[in-house]
């Protein structure tokens, strides 16, 4: 077995005793009305698993590392991951400092999603163009990385916080909007599952089409045609797949857009049918998971978080962003759509801090602000790379 | 009216919440449990006059309301931007008008009429930055000053409804109240708290430090916003492009003439199945081979001119250094810098013809060509002869159907030739052109037979001399300082005092209260004072009506 | 007496970050980004014309100087060359001189350029781009139009008609 093959593995491992762990934090909730004793041993074991799977998913990042001769931090895939990787270990350095064994009950579900994510964009190890080649691709990519994790944390106890304090007894804008978040959530699940499903049965279908320069070119989709590309027409090798409902116009991506809208379709269907089953609204449901939560601590968990995070932020993201910026790009900041949606992150929460050092915006206020805040985290790394072309865009696929 | 004096007899500034020196709350708390401790309760200067108008616009800026809507809006204003590309992006020689209508529809349309296709150059956008940066020259003023004063002038002694009106508060009876304090004294003292007696009370504190973090950060924040004001001074920022080819020397532009490179080689290589880290085969084979760009490199030569700088003077040369540019490793001199920025593969550079005889094919010598300095005439010897006529080096038909050059690179070179033979003294004229030739005098007997192009590379190099990034980094290591020892430091402080007999313990601490009542925990267990209660979670518990979960407010 | 002092020094801090704000915006749009600007020297340069005699700016002093960059593939360029041929006689009586900078082409490219239109003024080629990036020239055609004093009265780009040219000789004459 070789590096490459090893490290896959490790990874897989990881995920697997991730998932494991959250069960035991779990277990750490729901046996609250026994011993304290036997409750420690719940969360005690879920740290544990938590602990082997991060060294494990540490074993796979440096196997790729000495696989590829760089930091695997070089694609979408990799940069994602090594982001659920350090959401695990910010997790793990809070739950050592506050010992709140909730927190991994959701923190943990959080990283599997975002690694889950990862792992649906082209996996293999890729060489480096000029413009990476640099140390201060480990360092700033490392640093940024490491700094959105501890932010996500925030997000995380401001989840928790809101889950618990939002009133569930009737309708209002606040379960509405939790409701929101959980359905994001769902869809990113949605999103992997369509995913895989799709990509497991091998399916294909290419369309020749005409762009919005009149150039013809051919696209490949990998699930079903729902949108179909500008004038596109199936070609002989993809007869007999599904002909698309509805033709986009040149300037859109029509193939981008079909997956949004399949995964949009698999997490709609995914949250009915868990309303269905549950018979009240999501947030509601896992409202028991956090009856003993303490808000206060909740409260200051996910503060400290961005206390920590921020600077880590400020230095990975646009510090060291623009000390390689100026060696790479020969300036320092250039307007690139990711360099001013960190910004926008950074302004972002330097808003949440005034607001929260002097304007004293505690509790739901702050744990709102967590929310949109990991929201624009999200933004960035999602629909920046993905949908907004810049220097920073990993890939066009 | 203008001062307040205390009950303790220190005279506090009008406006003060509690005073200064002992903490006796001032103002009406009403039925407020916990004291607000922000700045100290000490009076905001913008708060308390607002006559003149320059008190006014002080007070609007010093307003952490105002200083919060100008990050929001700017927030906003910078995610348009991002909604389609901005103007630097979009390829150069185009309309802006045009591109922006064609490639986004109507919304291209309205984003270019309403300015945003160059939004972070707008007035309007350096505008919002620049009042947030008086926002925080005026904030920070606004409290640095008075929350000085006040942690300067706190005494050891609190007024008994300062401490009760602490979050952490705790009385306690003590059999032994000075054996009490000397251990804890001594506790505090081992925990690296700054321990002040008087009469017999205690203060500890510990990471004041810490409370001007957010001011050394808005200083590194203020310095760094200056960095990039003086950037349109003239001469502080130089951005310029130079285009270079092989075998060729130029003077590197910016830099007033004194230094000059010459570009041995441009190298270009990309990732290719076989000689490259076979892990990369799966990422080779999605993208194509040789599609994965490796490396861009110019190695060049860097020369000074000596004596006197005259434009257009043949130039004195001293070698400074030969040095590779690639990208990520630029050339570093006298403060300037050359990127590896772009580069054109193979452009011509000389072009050889043959005159031959259409007929028998035979030839009657080479002609050489150079695309940048055509030579007039040509002598093969033997009553062989060429003329260059005109020559077009990128050659079109202009409106009038006249042949002309769009520019003076050599992308698609065209001549008219006049060959002269023993048999043709007048000689014959003909048009040629890449793939094409055209007599346009009737049937000649000679041609000029395409016999070889030179070619040569062509590297796109930047020159950037900054002077502001010195100022830029100072500011932003500032700005990282002031933010670490603001976040990850807290103000700690803890009162211990005698009150009747008893033992009265508050705690405060800007940030972490989790922290500082751990350390309360160990600082107090086993001296037989009381754990401080958290008054504001008993106070949040009462305020649920007590009845949650069964927890009582006891 | 306190509160005087107050006002005072808060008068002068908004005076200052007004005074910042305001230069920035002011250098950000309101002034043109040329190396060489309006009221500066001319940067001196020594340049070969097509008959292969030196011209030298500074050598020129005493009269007046319409700087003119230009290139055989520039359409304006080549409208308004005729105007300035027609009026240099004329003008080169009263004290200006006419000099057309080619940026770099091949000589063989002017000289056709030259003689088609008759051209009689000098012209000289900046083969090295030297005089270029001295004056950091970008569009073509540009022109400077330099006083007795080697002075730069003003910069023009863009194609000029006839009256254009005779009004700005006119305005440079010693």
């Amino acid at each position: 077995m070789d590096m490459a093959q090893l490290s896959s593995t490790l990874l897989y491992i990881a995920f697997v005793l991730y998932l494991i762990g959250t069960f035991f934090f779990g277990g750490a909730i729901r046996d609250k009305r026994k011993e304290r004793q036997e409750k420690d041993r719940w969360s005690q074991l879920g740290i544990s698993v938590t602990i082997i799977g991060f060294l494990a998913q540490v074993g796979y990042f440096v196997t790729r590392w000495i696989a590829a001769g760089h930091a695997p931090v070089s694609n979408l895939f990799e940069f994602t991951t090594f982001f659920g990787m350090m959401l695990v270990a910010a997790f793990i350095i809070i739950y050592f400092i506050y010992r709140v064994s909730v927190l991994g009950l959701f923190a943990l579900p959080v990283a599997l999603l975002v690694i889950a994510y990862a792992s649906m964009f082209p996996r293999e190890i890729s060489p480096l163009i000029p413009a990476l080649q640099s140390d201060w691709l480990h360092i700033h990519v490392t640093t940024a990385a490491a700094g959105e994790a501890i932010l996500a944390i925030s997000f995380v106890a401001g989840l928790i916080y809101l889950i618990r304090v939002v009133d569930q007894s009737k309708p209002s804008k606040r379960t509405f909007w939790l409701e929101v978040v959980m359905f994001c959530l769902i869809t990113t699940l949605g999103f992997v599952i369509v995913s895989t499903a799709f990509g497991l049965s091998g399916y294909e279908a290419k369309f020749t089409w005409v762009d919005k320069n009149k150039q013809t070119d051919e696209v490949s989709y990998d699930m079903p045609a729902l949108v179909g590309p500008h004038k596109g027409e199936l070609m002989k090798e993809s007869a007999g797949r599904m002909e698309p409902l509805v033709e986009m116009p040149a300037i859109i991506n029509a193939r981008k857009l079909n997956t949004v809208i399949w995964s949009l379709i698999a997490g709609t269907a995914l949250y009915i049918m868990l309303r269905i089953f549950l018979r009240k609204r999501v947030a509601a449901a896992l409202k028991p998971l956090v009856k003993n939560v303490n808000l206060d601590l909740t409260d200051e968990i996910s503060y400290r978080a961005v206390a920590i995070g921020f600077p880590v932020f400020t230095l990975g993201a646009l510090i060291f962003a623009m000390i390689w910026a100026q060696i790479a790009w020969t300036r320092f900041w250039g307007w690139d759509p990711k360099e001013v949606w960190a910004l926008i992150t950074w302004l972002f929460y330097a808003a949440f801090l005034h607001l929260r050092l002097s304007k004293g915006w505690h509790g739901e206020k702050s744990a709102w602000l967590a929310v949109i805040g990991f929201a624009i985290i999200m933004f960035n790394l999602v629909a920046v790379n993905l949908v907004i072309a810049g220097l920073h865009s990993y890939a066009g696929t | 009216m203008e001062h307040v004096k205390c009950e303790c007899g220190h005279v506090n500034p009008h406006g003060t919440a509690f005073c200064e020196s002992c903490g006796k709350p001032l103002a009406d708390l009403g039925e407020k449990l916990i004291l607000d401790m922000r700045y100290e309760g000490s009076a905001r200067r913008s708060q308390t006059y607002k006559k003149t108008m320059i008190d006014q616009i002080w007070a609007f800026f010093s307003s952490v309301k105002v200083g919060v809507a100008l990050i929001v809006i700017t927030l906003i204003a910078s995610a348009i931007g991002t909604i389609f590309p901005q103007q630097m992006y979009i390829p150069p020689n185009v309309d802006p008008a045009e591109y922006y209508k064609q490639q986004y529809g109507w919304a291209g349309k309205l984003y270019y009429e309403l300015g945003f296709n160059n939004l972070y150059g707008s007035w309007w956008y350096i505008l919002l930055i620049a009042l947030i940066g008086v926002s925080l020259v005026i904030c920070s003023l606004d409290r640095v000053v008075p929350l000085y004063r006040a942690l300067k002038r706190q005494g050891v002694k609190r007024h008994p409804r300062f401490l009760e009106r602490q979050r952490l508060f705790g009385v306690s009876h003590v059999s032994d109240l000075d054996k009490t304090m000397a251990v804890l004294k001594e506790r505090l003292a081992a925990r690296r708290y700054h321990v002040r007696e008087e009469d017999g009370h205690l203060l500890a504190e510990k990471g004041r430090f810490s409370r001007w973090g957010p001011y050394v950060n808005h200083i590194g924040l203020i310095i760094f916003l200056i960095g990039a004001m003086l950037r349109s001074v003239p001469g502080m920022y130089i951005d310029r492009v130079m285009w270079i080819p092989e075998g060729e020397t130029k003077e590197i532009p910016g830099t007033n003439g004194r230094y000059f490179l010459k570009s041995e080689k441009f190298i270009f290589e990309t990732y290719e199945k076989g000689k490259d880290n076979e892990v990369f085969n799966a990422a080779i084979d999605r993208v194509g081979n040789g599609m994965i760009a490796k490396n861009y490199q110019t190695n060049v030569v860097l020369y000074k001119r000596v004596g006197p700088v005259i434009p257009g003077a043949k130039p004195k040369l001293e070698k400074v250094k030969e040095y590779p540019i690639r990208v990520n490793e630029p050339l570093e001199f006298d403060h300037y810098a050359l990127y590896q920025v772009d580069f054109r593969l193979n452009e011509p550079k000389a072009m050889s013809f043959q005159l031959a005889d259409k007929q028998s094919g035979k030839t009657f010598g080479t002609v050489t060509v150079d695309l940048y300095d055509p030579k007039e005439s040509y002598n093969l010897g033997h009553g062989y002869r060429v003329e260059l006529l005109s020559y077009f080096p990128d050659f079109e038909f202009d409106e009038d159907g006249n042949p002309s050059t769009k520019s003076r690179v050599p992308n698609n070179p065209a001549f008219v030739f006049k060959m002269y033979a023993p048999d043709r003294p007048k000689g014959e004229t003909s048009f040629v052109a890449i793939q094409q030739t055209i007599e346009p005098f009737g049937n000649n007997k000679y041609k000029m037979a395409f016999a070889g192009l030179q070619t040569r590379n062509v590297s796109g190099l930047t020159v950037r001399r900054d002077f502001t990034l010195w100022i830029l980094g100072v500011g932003g290591a500032i700005f990282m300082i002031g933010l670490i020892q603001g976040m990850y430091w807290n103000h700690r402080r803890i009162w211990v005092q005698r009150v009747n007999g008893e033992l009265w313990v508050a705690a405060h601490t800007n940030k972490n209260w989790f922290g500082l009542k751990n350390e309360l925990r160990r600082l107090l267990d086993g001296t037989g004072v009381m754990m401080p209660a958290d008054q504001l979670e008993n106070d949040k518990k009462a305020g649920q009506g007590g009845q949650v979960h069964g927890h009582g407010t006891a | 007496m306190k509160k005087q002092q107050r006002l005072v020094m808060r008068t002068a801090i908004l005076l200052v970050l007004l005074a910042a704000i305001g230069y920035t915006i002011y250098t950000n749009f309101f002034t043109e980004k040329t190396a060489v600007a309006v009221g500066s020297t001319a940067p001196d340069f020594v340049l070969t014309d097509l008959k292969g005699h030196e011209h030298r700016l500074s050598d020129y002093r005493g009269k007046g100087v319409f700087l003119n960059f230009w290139g055989t593939w520039c359409k304006p360029c080549e409208r308004e060359m005729p105007y300035m041929n027609e009026l240099y006689p004329i003008y080169k009586k009263q004290g200006v001189e006419i000099l057309a900078v080619n940026v770099g082409e091949p000589k063989l490219s002017v000289e056709k350029f030259a003689e088609r239109f008759g051209l009689t003024f000098p012209i000289v080629i900046d083969r090295q781009d030297q005089v270029l990036n001295a004056y950091n020239v970008g569009p073509l055609p540009t022109t400077f139009l330099i006083d007795k004093n080697g002075e730069v009265k003003q910069i023009i780009t863009g194609t000029m008609t006839k009256e254009d040219i005779e009004r700005h000789l006119e305005s440079i004459k010693p």
